[in-house]
């Protein structure tokens, strides 16, 4: 019952007439910025940051709540209505989303999606009351072999698990440990990778990072291949739902709840599983199997509620482990860091008020979402048909502006160019931006860990080690890596010659 | 390693050349790591090198898996949008003449302050994205900048130059 104390305090902490304000403000921005075509929750929490720069920590916190649930509420209207989806979360929304639109259903697609975000996002951000802290309890009685043994957990989940190539995703996560060496050494002040440029020795800043490859490398990456004739927007009028869309939706959204919550939580869980999953379950339970592929409410309600309920999960190992699993959560993480505070178990120890606060928050943008989204989904749809030059040009002149002001100075607009660049080769070439972005952030936090275990032993290896916990981390890590060498052994044995084995082992099934 | 199309035999051969450059920048952490100075303390026993000797061997092992994996036929898949048609080649000129904008504003937004480099961006970005409408592209861009320079510098506290408008502002 502390938990729901604090919580309450949370409450208090949030209701006032400025922070409600400050909250509205962050749902209809973040709303506005995530329905925009090509731009995805993480880039709009990274575009409108510099928001944030003058305010509280607390205002800040309640500003990115909000602007964290408008931009993924943003995201599925996007997917809905145009069909091609911004992020690899909102893929499976948009396979019955658009078919619905399109059979002149999108009244009721953008609906159930509100609704059941509503719904998921609630019950989530509730489980995260009662979990985060059990993570908290169980994070702080663990010393610097065991923290170290889970931050190398999250790098392989992220580079290894999610994503379609292991190669590439470690690729990327090697590039983004690289940037984030780059800067003085904190306990004996040499310099490295800074090739004797002055702004470098500070390091180079996660927000510049961010913004460079998520805003600048992306807008570069559509400039190039920008389609001629824009999309087909279908015009929806204001949403809602009949008495048998909500018969059909309610349950879906509690199972994808159900989903979503867990494999956000865990590092490397994600997104894409969980909507996937949903997706299935809905297929085979509906009364209406005919209609997946035409226009299935349930494959929109199930699998949205999941999206945001992992989204909500991911929060668990953010606030309580300062671990971040997605884009987002990476890039709140690196505004956190920004305001001096720490993330890491004791956070929640040493600024409870400002962890209740952020939770606190989640609630209220949450419904604000609710109340907002629903008669103002036509405006929403407007945006939509934003002419693409001026689309793009403008995310170019905020990613600009919000890189010059983190430190005043041009060269991290130079910084900024060099990073855009790496995030179109990145695109291009079918690298996945998450494992870099984690690997700036986390990578430094490793090494004080490692080095700090070092420090027990007196530099022997064996303070690498640990306790139990450590253990099971690297048997799962070894796992993951050596997985596809124990399926091909597998495959051998079974069917010779591991060349064909593909097709003798379909034989032998 | 993955193998996602074994069909597009040959078919990147541009993904060497990512090889190349992730095996050079392994190259290059680990020159840059033998200059440090081996420090060690008692509260730092191994001392910063380590962790970039590291990371250098790793890059130069990933690079290697990297190239077999190439060499097998395995093909990055270029990232899909909204707005991306990936059946159009590279547009270059789109591409070079945003980068020239974007170092214009880079090399302008001290000597003429955020307004009108801020101004100049979008208008030239936009150009170069292909809008023709060239007084509404500057209106919109004037306008964006004047409310991002009073909102954010002189509203939240946040540092935009005013530049050669200090003062008028």
């Amino acid at each position: 019952m502390d938990n729901l104390n604090a919580l309450l305090d949370g409450f208090g902490a949030v209701l006032t007439p400025v922070n409600l304000l400050i909250a509205l403000l962050g749902v209809t921005v973040g709303t506005a910025v995530g329905v925009l075509p090509g731009i995805g929750p993480a880039m709009t929490v990274a575009l409108l940051l510099p928001i944030t720069y003058g305010m509280q920590p607390t205002q800040a916190l309640i500003l990115f709540a909000a602007i964290f649930y408008g931009g993924m509420y943003g995201g599925s209207t996007t997917s809905i209505l145009l069909n091609t989806p911004g992020e690899s979360s909102s893929v499976v929304t948009a396979i019955e989303g658009n078919k619905m639109a399109k059979a002149g259903r999108a009244a009721q697609a953008l609906a159930t999606a509100a609704i059941g975000s509503f719904v998921a996002g609630t019950i989530a951000t509730l489980a995260l009351v009662f979990v985060m802290p059990q993570v908290v309890e169980f994070a702080i009685s663990l010393g610097a072999p065991e923290y170290l043994a889970i931050i190398l957990v999250a790098f392989v989940g992220v580079s290894a698990v999610l994503g379609s190539s292991r190669v590439r995703g470690l690729a990327s996560l090697l590039v983004g440990l690289t940037i984030g060496l780059i800067g003085i050494d904190f306990v004996t002040g040499q310099q490295r990778m800074t090739m004797g440029v002055a702004q470098l020795a500070d390091g180079i800043d996660v927000v510049v990072v961010a913004v460079g490859i998520f805003a600048v490398g992306e807008a570069l990456w559509v400039a190039a291949h920008l389609r001629r004739k824009a999309a087909e927007v279908i015009p929806v009028g204001r949403p809602w739902m009949g008495k048998e869309d909500w018969k059909r939706s309610w349950k879906p959204w509690l199972r994808g709840t159900a989903y979503g919550f867990p494999f956000g939580a865990i590092p490397a869980g994600g997104a894409e599983v969980p909507t996937f999953l949903s997706y299935m379950t809905e297929k085979k339970l509906s009364k209406h199997p005919e209609q997946f592929g035409k226009g299935a409410i349930e494959g929109v309600a199930g699998p949205e509620a999941a999206n945001n309920a992992s989204a909500a999960g991911t929060l668990v190992p953010m606030l309580a482990l300062g671990l971040p699993t997605n884009a987002t959560a990476a890039i709140m993480l690196a505004a956190l860091e920004g305001y001096g505070l720490e993330p890491g178990p004791l956070l929640l120890e040493k600024q409870p008020d400002l962890v209740w606060a952020l939770i606190a928050s989640l609630f209220i943008g949450n419904t604000m979402l609710l109340v907002l989204n629903l008669p103002l989904a036509p405006a929403w749809a407007k945006l939509l048909q934003i002419p693409r030059p001026f689309l793009y040009a403008g995310i170019l002149f905020f990613a600009s502006m919000g890189a010059y002001a983190v430190n005043s100075q041009p060269f991290d607009l130079w910084l900024l160019l060099a990073l855009g660049l790496l995030g179109f080769a990145m695109r291009r070439f079918g690298l996945p931006v998450l494992p870099l972005i984690v690997g700036v952030i986390l990578g430094p936090i490793a090494e004080k860990q490692a080095r700090r275990s070092l420090q027990l032993t007196g530099g022997d290896p064996s303070g690498l080690i640990g306790g139990p916990v450590a253990w099971v981390c690297y048997a799962i890590i070894a796992a993951v890596l050596l997985w596809p060498l124990v399926a091909k052994l597998l495959k051998a044995r079974r069917g010779g010659d591991h060349h064909d084995a593909e097709t003798k082992t379909e034989v032998s099934v | 390693m993955s193998q996602q199309s074994l069909t597009g035999r040959g078919g990147d051969r541009a993904q060497y050349g990512v090889c190349a450059a992730l095996a050079l920048l392994g190259v290059f952490v680990l020159v840059d790591a033998s200059r440090l100075g081996a420090v060690a303390s008692s509260n730092d026993p191994v001392g910063p090198k380590p962790a970039p000797m590291l990371l250098g061997i790793l890059l130069i092992i990933v690079s290697v898996f990297y190239a077999v994996d190439v060499a097998r036929g395995g093909v990055g898949a270029a990232e899909e949008g909204e707005d991306v048609d990936l059946t159009t080649r590279v547009d270059v000129r789109t591409v070079a003449l945003l980068l020239g904008v974007f170092a214009a504003n880079a090399v302008l937004i001290e000597p003429l302050g955020w307004v009108i480099s801020g101004s100049l961006l979008f208008w030239g970005a936009a150009f170069a994205l292909g809008n023709r409408h060239h007084i509404r592209g500057l209106a919109v861009g004037v306008a964006l900048a004047l409310i991002t320079f009073y909102a954010f510098a002189i509203g939240l506290g946040v540092n935009l130059p005013a530049g050669i408008l200090q003062g008028i502002l």
